[in-house]
C-alpha cells in the first residue's frame, strides 16, 4: 500500500515491478538463507520511504541484501550482521529503533499513555462516586417537543 | 469554456461556504431563528457548486482536454475510459476537489437531514462544518487549482502513473474520503455542542448515525486500499505501518473509540466530555492524515522547507481547526454536566474500558509516526520507525482489548455481573482453547504465536455467535418462537455481533499469514516450481500489446497437491507514455486462500518468478467487510429510521416557539 499511497498521495514515482530478492541472491543453505530474510525485514532500505531491503528492489537494498548475505555466509550471528550494517549507516537503517535516550519516549510512551489514562479514570471515577450528579433535566420545550412526538403509541 | 465554468462554479462555493459559516453562528449569537437556518440552504448550494465544479473536471478529462495542465499532468488520450475517469483524483488537485465534493456532500446531507437533527444543534454543526468547507477550498482554489490551463496546449497527455490505472483507484479513494471527511460531521456536532454548552443524549442519537457512516467508509478504504496494494506491488504484503496508512488507520481507531462512546452517551447518558473530545480528536486526526499525506513532509522534513506552500497551508489549517476547538473544549467543556452514574463493572466500565485501550493504540501510532519528524527537528537525528515496532508495541495493547471484548458486550449496563458474564462467554472461550491446542499439535515445531493468534479469532467470532445466539433462544420455545425473536433483535444487536465477529474473521487471517511460504525461482518453459500446497508450470511466455502499454504474459499451469487448477497469468507490463513498468500478480482463489504468482526479469533464458501460497488470507478482508456490514446494519437501526417520519407531522401542525 505504501507505493500506491504515494503515487498517489505524494507523486512520487517509484517504479513498479517489485521484485525484492532475487533467485541469485538466495542462499543455497535455507536455515542461513530464513536467517538473511528475517534480517532483512528489520533493515531499512536507506533511499526509500520506509521500506524494508527485503520488500524493495533497489540497487542499494540489493546491495545491502547480498552484504548480510555474505556476512553470514562468513559465520557471523545475526547481531554481528546487524551491527556490521549500522556501523556503516547508522541507526536510521534500523526499522526497529534502538532502546536510547533519544528512543526512551518513543517505546514508552505506550505504557505511559496507558498508565495515564487507567490513572485519570480511576480518579474521576472516586471523585464521581463522592459527588452525585443526575441527568440534566430537559427543558420546557423538549419536554413539550418530546410529548408530541412519542405521542400514545410509543409509551414503551 | 466547461473548464472556466468549473473554475468560477468552485470560487463561487467559496463565496457561500464563508456565508454558510459566519451567517448561522451570528443567528444563533442572536437567537435570530431565520439567520440560523440560512446554513441549511448555503451548504445545499455550495454542494451542488462544488458538484458542478468536479463535472467540469471529469469533463475535461474524459474528453482528454490537453488545454488544462491537470489533464496533460495524468492522462492519456490512449487510457480506457474509466481510467480518463479515475484519473480525476489521481493526483493531487484533482483528488482535493474530490475532498471538498465529499465535504460538502455532507454539509448538504446534514442540511436535508432536517427532522432528526434539533435545529439549534444543525444551525452551529453546519457553520462549523462551513468553516472546515472555506479553509479546504481556499486551499484547493489558492494552491491546487486542477483548471489552470495551459498555452500552447500539448497533443498528448503524460498518462497517469500505471500503478494507479486500476480499478482500485476508482474505489478506494472515494470510499476513504467519505470516512474521513465523514467524521468532520462528528466534529461540527461537538463544535455546536460546545457553543451551545448543552449536550445530551439527543446529541449523541443524531451524531451516532454520521460517525456509523463515516466508520463503515473508513472500515472499506483502508480494506479496499490494504487488498489494491497486496494484489498490485505484487510481493503479497498488505500491510506495511507506513506512515500514509497510519494516516488513515488512526482516525479508524479513533472513530471506532468513538462509535463505542456515543452509546454510553446515547443510553446512559455519560461519558459526555469524553465523546466530545474525542469527537473532535477524531476529526483532527482525519486533518493531520491529510495533512501527512499532502504536504511532503514525509519524504523529508527538508523536501517540506523546499516546496512549502502547500505544507503551510494545511499546517495552519490543522493548528486552526485542531487549536481552535480543543480552546474551545477548554472553555466550554467544564459548562457540560456529567450524568448517568454507573458501577464499575458493568456495560459502561467495560466501554470506558475499551476507550482506553485505542485511545493507546491510538496515541502508540501517533507517536510513532510522528516521532521520526520531531525528531529530526529538534535534533537532527536520523531514525526509522518501522513495522518491528509495531508490531512490538500495537499489538500488546490490542490483545488484552480483544479478550475482554466478549465480556463487556454481555455485561448488562449500570451494574453487571462479571461471573456471569465469564460464564456466558465460556463455551467460545473453551472451543477457542481446543483449537489452540489442536492447531499446536497439527503444525508441531511451527510459529509459536499464530495459534494463539487464530484462538483470539476463533473466541471472537464464537462469541459474538453465542451471544447473538442466547439471546435469540433464552425464553423462546419453539423455531417459530425464536424466529420472532430474532427479527425482533434490534438491528444494532445483530451490527454489533457482526461488528465484533469480523475483527475475530480478520485476525485469524493476519494470524494465518504465519504459515505463508514463499519460492523464488528461474523458470524456463516447462519447469516447476513449488511453495507449500501449489505447484506452477510455467508453460511460456508471450506478448501481447494493451491500449497504452506492452506486455510479457507468462502463464502457467496450477496444482493444488496433485489437483489441476485452473491455469494462472502473471505479466510485466510497460507502460510506453512514461515508459514505466508494472507487476501484474497470477493470483487464483482456492477456497478462502490463494496461490500468488509474480514475475521477474527475463535472466538465463528463462523469468524470475516467486511463487506464494498464502492460507486463508481472504479472511483479513472478509473480516473488514463483515466489520463494514455490522455498521450499516446498525445504521439501519429502529431508532435511527423512525426518527424523521415520527416527528415531521406534528412539527408542521404546531410551529415551534422561537428560541
Amino acid at each position: 500500500m505504501r507505493r500506491l499511497f504515494l503515487a498517489f498521495g505524494l507523486m512520487l514515482l517509484a517504479a513498479g515491478g517489485a521484485q525484492a530478492v532475487q533467485p541469485d541472491e538466495v542462499l543455497p543453505n535455507t536455515a542461513l538463507e530464513q536467517r538473511a530474510r528475517a534480517i532483512s525485514g528489520e533493515l531499512r532500505c536507506l533511499v526509500c520511504q520506509n521500506q524494508s531491503i527485503d520488500d524493495s528492489d533497489a540497487p542499494l537494498a540489493r546491495d545491502l541484501r547480498i552484504l548480510v548475505r555474505e556476512r553470514l555466509v562468513a559465520g557471523d550471528n545475526d547481531k554481528a550482521v546487524v551491527d556490521f550494517v549500522v556501523a556503516r549507516y547508522g541507526d536510521f537503517v534500523l526499522l526497529r529503533p534502538p532502546f536510547n535516550a533519544q528512543t526512551l519516549l518513543l517505546w514508552l510512551a505506550p505504557f505511559l499513555v496507558l498508565l495515564l489514562a487507567l490513572f485519570f479514570v480511576w480518579t474521576r471515577a472516586r471523585g464521581r462516586s463522592a459527588s452525585n450528579a443526575g441527568p440534566q433535566p430537559l427543558s420546557p420545550e423538549e419536554r413539550e417537543r418530546l410529548a408530541t412526538l412519542l405521542g400514545p403509541d410509543e409509551k414503551s | 469554456m466547461i473548464v472556466e465554468i468549473g473554475h468560477y462554479a468552485l470560487a463561487l462555493a467559496l463565496g457561500v461556504s464563508i456565508i454558510q459559516a459566519l451567517v448561522p453562528f451570528w443567528g444563533i449569537v442572536r437567537q435570530d431563528r431565520a439567520l440560523a437556518s440560512v446554513g441549511s440552504s448555503a451548504a445545499l448550494i455550495a454542494f451542488a457548486l462544488v458538484a458542478l465544479s468536479f463535472a467540469a473536471l471529469v469533463t475535461s478529462y474524459v474528453r482528454s482536454d490537453f488545454s488544462v495542465g491537470n489533464v496533460v499532468a495524468n492522462s492519456h488520450s490512449a487510457q480506457p475510459l474509466i481510467y480518463r475517469f479515475t484519473s480525476v483524483w489521481g493526483n493531487h488537485e484533482g483528488s482535493m476537489l474530490l475532498w471538498v465534493l465529499i465535504l460538502t456532500l455532507f454539509g448538504a446531507l446534514v442540511a436535508l437531514s432536517r427532522n432528526s437533527v434539533p435545529p439549534r444543534l444543525r444551525a452551529g454543526a453546519l457553520a462549523a462544518q462551513g468553516l472546515v468547507a472555506v479553509a479546504f477550498l481556499a486551499f484547493t482554489l489558492f494552491t491546487s487549482n486542477p483548471f489552470e490551463r495551459l498555452s500552447p496546449a500539448p497533443a498528448e497527455g503524460q498518462d497517469l502513473n500505471p500503478i494507479l490505472q486500476d480499478l482500485g483507484l476508482a474505489i478506494h479513494p472515494p470510499l476513504l474520503y467519505i470516512g474521513y471527511v465523514g467524521f468532520s460531521i462528528t466534529y461540527a456536532f461537538a463544535v455546536a455542542a460546545l457553543i451551545d454548552g448543552r449536550i445530551d443524549a439527543m446529541w449523541a442519537r443524531a451524531v451516532r448515525p454520521w460517525t456509523l457512516l463515516a466508520w463503515t467508509f473508513l472500515t472499506l478504504g483502508i480494506a479496499m486500499g490494504s487488498y489494491w496494494a497486496y494484489y498490485e506491488l505484487g510481493w503479497g504484503g498488505w500491510w506495511f505501518w507506513d506512515p500514509v496508512e497510519n494516516a488513515s488507520f488512526m482516525p479508524w481507531i479513533a472513530g471506532t473509540a468513538l462509535i463505542h462512546s456515543t452509546v454510553v452517551m446515547e443510553k446512559r447518558d455519560a461519558l459526555k466530555v469524553w465523546t466530545i473530545l474525542l469527537a473532535i480528536l477524531t476529526f483532527s486526526l482525519s486533518l493531520l492524515g491529510t495533512f501527512i499525506v499532502r504536504s511532503g513532509v514525509l519524504t523529508s522534513v527538508h523536501s517540506f522547507a523546499t516546496d512549502p506552500a502547500r505544507g503551510v497551508f494545511i499546517l495552519l489549517i490543522l493548528v486552526f481547526f485542531v487549536g481552535g476547538s480543543l480552546a474551545l473544549f477548554a472553555w466550554r467543556a467544564p459548562l457540560l454536566r456529567q450524568g448517568g452514574l454507573f458501577a464499575p463493572v458493568s456495560r459502561e466500565s467495560a466501554l470506558v474500558v475499551n476507550n482506553i485501550f485505542l485511545a493507546t493504540a491510538c496515541a502508540t501510532v501517533f507517536i510513532g509516526t510522528l516521532y521520526p519528524l520531531v525528531l529530526e527537528l529538534l535534533t537532527g537525528a536520523k531514525i526509522s520507525v518501522g513495522a518491528p515496532f509495531y508490531n512490538a508495541t500495537f499489538i500488546p495493547v490490542m490483545v488484552p482489548l480483544l479478550l475482554i471484548l466478549p465480556l463487556g458486550q454481555s455485561l448488562a449496563w449500570k451494574r453487571g455481573d462479571l461471573l456471569g458474564a465469564a460464564q456466558r462467554n465460556a463455551a467460545a472461550f473453551g472451543l477457542a482453547v481446543l483449537a489452540a491446542l489442536a492447531l499446536i499439535a497439527f503444525t508441531r515445531g511451527g510459529p509459536v504465536l499464530a495459534p494463539l493468534g487464530i484462538a483470539l479469532g476463533v473466541f471472537l467470532v464464537l462469541a459474538a455467535g453465542f451471544d447473538l445466539a442466547e439471546r435469540i433462544i433464552a425464553r423462546a420455545s419453539g423455531w417459530h418462537a425464536m424466529f420472532s425473536r430474532a427479527k425482533g433483535l434490534p438491528r444494532s444487536a445483530w451490527g454489533t455481533a457482526l461488528a465484533h465477529a469480523g475483527i475475530g474473521l480478520s485476525i485469524i487471517g493476519i494470524a494465518a499469514q504465519a504459515w505463508s511460504t514463499e519460492a523464488i525461482s528461474v523458470l524456463k518453459p516447462g519447469e516447476r516450481l513449488t511453495s507449500g500446497r501449489y505447484t506452477i508450470v510455467l508453460e511460456g511466455v508471450t506478448p501481447r500489446t494493451g491500449p497504452n502499454f506492452r506486455a510479457e504474459v507468462a502463464r502457467f499451469q496450477l496444482f493444488s497437491g496433485d489437483r489441476e487448477m485452473a491455469p494462472l497469468e502473471g505479466s510485466k507490463r510497460i507502460y510506453t507514455a512514461r515508459n514505466m513498468p508494472t507487476t501484474e500478480a497470477g493470483i487464483r482463489t482456492d477456497g478462502l486462500s490463494q496461490a500468488y504468482v509474480s514475475l521477474g526479469e527475463a535472466q538465463d533464458g528463462g523469468v524470475a518468478v516467486r511463487l506464494y501460497d498464502k492460507p486463508l488470507i481472504l479472511l483479513i478482508w472478509i473480516g473488514s467487510l463483515v466489520m463494514a456490514a455490522g455498521g450499516v446494519l446498525s445504521l439501519t437501526d429502529r431508532r435511527f429510521r423512525l426518527a424523521a417520519p415520527k416527528r415531521a407531522a406534528p412539527a408542521a401542525a404546531a410551529p415551534q416557539p422561537a428560541e
